[in-house]
């Protein structure tokens, strides 16, 4: 199984798209943090990136590749090898080359500019935000046959967690405004792996004070050890959940 | 004539039959219950290094009270520790602790009644109730005392520095800290508050109500839970002070109710949940102050109107004005916002369109406090940008027309 | 050697395989021949475990295969179409395969790799070779590690005759080692010398399986392409005789 990832490893770091992705984000770090004196105004300019461009990146990414692997997928499945081998070797492959890129695009700089508290939230986030939109990913495009249904199927992916998630709590929000929604607003966000990555960065960071009385809910709970167990935890299931489901599928797919 | 003589009479006799008193160990007296009852107006008691637990000291004959190297006076948590019912009395140089608890009287570790012309300094005031406490007195100076306490309970907690019904007040230099209210004010006027510390106390750094006229100079208010709240108070001054790291739910650098005629200038806002919160106030002038790093800068309920703020600087808050209405009846003009996008083509430093302070988002939050949630996220940044463009939520009149291109140096 | 027992394949609309049993035994070289659409592609990547089957089982050496991967190290597979990941050099793509079925009972059989001079090619990146070139890495690979089982699909289709000749000698070779092999093909004059068995396969059913001796007597006809032809035109009447 190394031998795999090793091949595919070694092909995804003459990617020309990896490689342009790490020195964007390189770049763009490197110059945010030049720019401004405030390092924390830093962390909350890259925080858009991270939970926005890097799982966008991710899933589009690792949706094309596989497609574009299938063939080597397929002379792999002619071989003695297992097909969980196969998948577990394509996404441990995707998802290193890809946290090799955020890892010295954003967590590099983030260290060696900041190094703060909510930096190293950022960095946590980042590199679990790839592994998730991989895993995403990797369900889409085992699901579905068809190239540009998958991507199609990805990008809403992404759409869904980056903005009409968030529409929806907003519009739940005003329709049950009347009830105390601390609590249910806690588990809404577990479901949105983007958003829990953004709460527990903007936790990290002294504006979350500003939340007033849900902002002390938040603050109360994700402050705490259990709190940050708990984004843990949620955040693993969200990278296994959709992992597990892409081999099922694989097992069971035709070639 | 007469009264003069009477008076020059008086005067000398003070000065002429002032004697000195010595309590100590090795001294004529060694309590200062025993000195008290000797001493006559005017006389200075000096007291020695020591212990002194005597139950409450009651203080009814104007005498100075000075120790050397901070003698220690112990409330043992049973009593009032000292109390004074005299005019002209001045404390200074103890270390008063252990002032007891009651639900019934505000025992406190100093505390004046019906006084004039009082000074309290250089005392080091460790778990008392209360810290120093002034009832209906009057030009009191409070200075350099360091007032602390450990007490985490809201309401077993007395205020460091208590005022009541008093005028002509000046506190200088004190550091206060760990009691409910750092210091605190009920119907005090013409009273001068300066360079004093107020940090980590249980509930408001500065308490106010009813008080009138009174100068804040010069202060710091650090880390108090609940920030500072002012009410009800009109021609209040507030200069050069410091309010920072007020975090928490409900914790404000400033909350102002019904505050008016007054002046905040030259301040300097800092980390603050809600740096300035305002309601039911009017004609307040808001000018030169820094607003850095704060959740919001200002709160301005639609319950105020004819305040201008102007000359003041926005950095780095997390949202600049908050609302919860749509009337506008205050003036915002020239000031620096960091948020500002605006050009300035004719280049006389003022920006051609005017800056609107306001976000949606803050708007959303005032209606649905829990949408905080979605800080910072994609969807809130776009609504907010839509907002700009389009506005159609946030209050037309609260803009500044004459908005800085530049920071003002303060 | 390879046998299945009621193997069906259904896809959502259409059925690609019913109920097909058959046995392939070692020394055997059987043509798997049909229109298109008959369902040889499927049965291969059945027997490969690239499709799943629906119902039934395949027993390789009398073991299901469902869920299994290491009967895979006795089959070398020639797809129909050879796809391999396009930046990926030859030698790189051998030295792959080397790593990938690391296996020292397994002696590695480089004639073809000498026969079709893809020492001159190592060098070339998949993506460049021509569609027959692509094929004659593709018969490489399927012989290299000695398997006891040769799955060739449309082997000779895209190759020039001389190549065409070079492979069916190394298949010629092979059967006389006692090896099994499949091989579909619909040119199918280029079958003639190596097959011994024919299985016919049309709309998904098995039409019939005979040996060639078999086919000839009933048909009197000696060219495969002549047998063939004439029992297209009659299948269910060439299962009634026999």
């Amino acid at each position: 199984m190394s031998k795999i990832i090793k091949y595919i490893i070694i092909d995804l770091l003459r990617n020309k798209i990896v490689i342009g992705y790490t020195i964007f984000l390189l770049i763009l770090s490197a110059s945010i943090f030049n720019l401004g004196a405030d390092s924390s105004k830093g962390i909350l300019s890259l925080l858009n990136i991270v939970l926005i461009f890097v799982p966008l990146v991710s899933i589009i990414f690792s949706t094309i590749y596989l497609y574009n692997s299938s063939e080597f997928i397929e002379l792999m499945l002619t071989q003695p090898l297992k097909r969980k081998t196969i998948l577990l070797s394509e996404f441990a492959g995707v998802s290193s080359a890809l946290l090799l890129g955020v890892f010295i695009g954003v967590g590099i700089p983030v260290i060696v500019f900041d190094g703060s508290n909510a930096g190293w939230w950022l960095i946590i986030a980042a590199l679990f935000l790839t592994i998730i939109f991989v895993a995403l990913a990797f369900w889409a495009s085992v699901a579905t046959r068809d190239k540009s249904k998958g991507i199609g199927i990805s990008i809403l992916l992404w759409f869904y967690f980056a903005l009409i998630y968030d529409g929806l709590v907003l519009f739940i929000l005003f329709s049950f405004s009347d009830y105390p929604l601390e609590k249910p607003m806690l588990a809404m966000c577990a479901l949105n792996p983007i958003d829990l990555a953004r709460i527990a960065i903007l936790l990290k960071l002294d504006v979350s004070a500003l939340m007033g009385y849900t902002g002390a809910v938040f603050q109360q709970f994700f402050g705490s050890s259990e709190g940050v167990l708990f984004v843990v935890c949620a955040l693993i299931i969200w990278a296994v959940l959709p992992c597990w489901r892409a081999f099922t599928l694989f097992n069971k797919k035709d070639m | 004539m007469r009264t003069f003589f009477i008076i020059l009479f008086l005067i000398f006799a003070d000065i002429s039959f002032a004697s000195v008193i010595h309590v100590g160990k090795n001294e004529a007296y060694n309590s200062i219950h025993a000195a008290l009852q000797k001493a006559n107006t005017g006389d200075t008691i000096f007291i020695n290094e020591g212990i002194y637990a005597e139950g409450e000291i009651k203080i009814t004959k104007s005498v100075k009270l000075i120790g050397k190297n901070f003698p220690v006076i112990d409330g043992r948590n049973k009593s009032q520790v000292i109390s004074v019912y005299v005019n002209h009395v001045l404390i200074e140089g103890f270390k008063i602790i252990n002032g007891g608890y009651s639900s019934v009287y505000d025992w406190a570790g100093i505390k004046l009644v019906q006084c004039d012309s009082c000074i309290i300094r250089n005392n080091i005031l460790i778990n008392n109730n209360f810290g120093i406490y002034l009832q209906a007195s009057a030009n009191c100076i409070i200075a350099n005392n360091k007032i602390s306490s450990n007490n985490p309970d809201e309401l077993l907690s007395g205020n460091a520095i208590h005022c009541w019904k008093s005028s002509y007040i000046t506190i200088k230099n004190n550091d206060v800290s760990g009691h409910r209210d750092g210091i605190y004010f009920e119907f005090v006027i013409n009273s001068l508050i300066q360079n004093n510390y107020s940090h980590n106390n249980v509930r408001y750094g500065l308490h106010f109500m009813f008080s009138h006229n009174n100068s804040f100079i010069k202060n710091i208010f650090q880390k108090n839970p609940s920030g500072i709240a002012v009410m009800y108070s009109h021609g209040v001054t507030m200069l050069y002070n410091r309010f920072e790291q007020n975090w928490g739910s409900a914790a404000y650098g400033i909350l102002m109710k019904d505050i008016s005629d007054s002046r905040v200038q030259k301040n300097i806002f800092r980390n603050n949940t809600v740096a300035i919160h305002m309601e039911g106030s009017a004609r307040m002038l808001v000018e030169n102050n820094e607003f850095i790093s704060n959740g919001w800068a200002l709160e301005v309920q639609a319950s105020c109107n004819d305040n201008i703020f102007k000359h003041n600087n926005f950095e780095s808050n997390s949202f600049d004005v908050g609302t919860n209405g749509t009337m506008q009846l205050n003036t915002f003009t020239e000031n620096y916002w960091d948020k500002y996008e605006g050009y300035d083509l004719n280049r006389d430093g003022i920006g051609d369109v005017p800056y609107r302070p306001v976000s949606m988002y803050s708007m959303v939050i005032e209606q649905s406090p829990p949408a905080v949630m979605l800080f910072r996220s994609f969807l809130v940044g776009i609504l907010d940008k839509t907002e700009k463009v389009l506005p159609a939520v946030i209050p037309e009149g609260l803009k500044d027309d004459k908005p800085l291109m530049k920071k003002i140096p303060l | 050697m390879i046998h299945t027992k009621n193997l069906t394949k259904k896809y959502s609309r259409t059925t690609a395989l019913q109920n097909i049993n058959v046995a392939f035994e070692r020394g055997e070289s059987i043509a798997l021949i049909g229109p298109n659409g008959s369902g040889k592609t499927t049965l291969i990547k059945s027997i490969l475990g690239l499709v799943i089957p629906t119902e039934g089982n395949i027993f390789f050496n009398g073991k299901s295969i469902l869920g299994e991967w290491k009967y895979r190290n006795e089959i070398g597979y020639m797809p129909q179409i050879s796809r391999f990941p396009e930046n990926m050099n030859v030698h790189q793509l051998l030295k792959l395969m080397r790593d990938v079925r690391k296996d020292e009972h397994h002696k590695l059989d480089e004639d073809l790799i000498h026969a079709f001079k893809i020492e001159n090619i190592l060098n070339k990146t998949m993506g460049s070779l021509s569609g027959g070139t692509r094929q004659k890495v593709s018969a490489c690979i399927a012989f290299l590690f000695s398997p006891q089982v040769l799955i060739l699909d449309e082997p000779t289709a895209g190759l020039d005759p001389l190549s065409n000749e070079k492979l069916k000698e190394k298949i010629d070779k092979e059967k006389q080692k006692g090896k099994l092999i499949l091989i579909t093909s619909h040119v199918l004059s280029d079958l003639d010398d190596v097959v011994s068995q024919v299985v016919y396969l049309q709309d998904g059913k098995l039409m019939f399986h005979k040996t060639v001796e078999e086919l000839e007597d009933f048909t009197g006809e000696q060219k495969l392409n002549r047998i063939i032809a004439s029992m297209m035109n009659t299948p269910e009447l060439i299962n009634e005789h026999l």
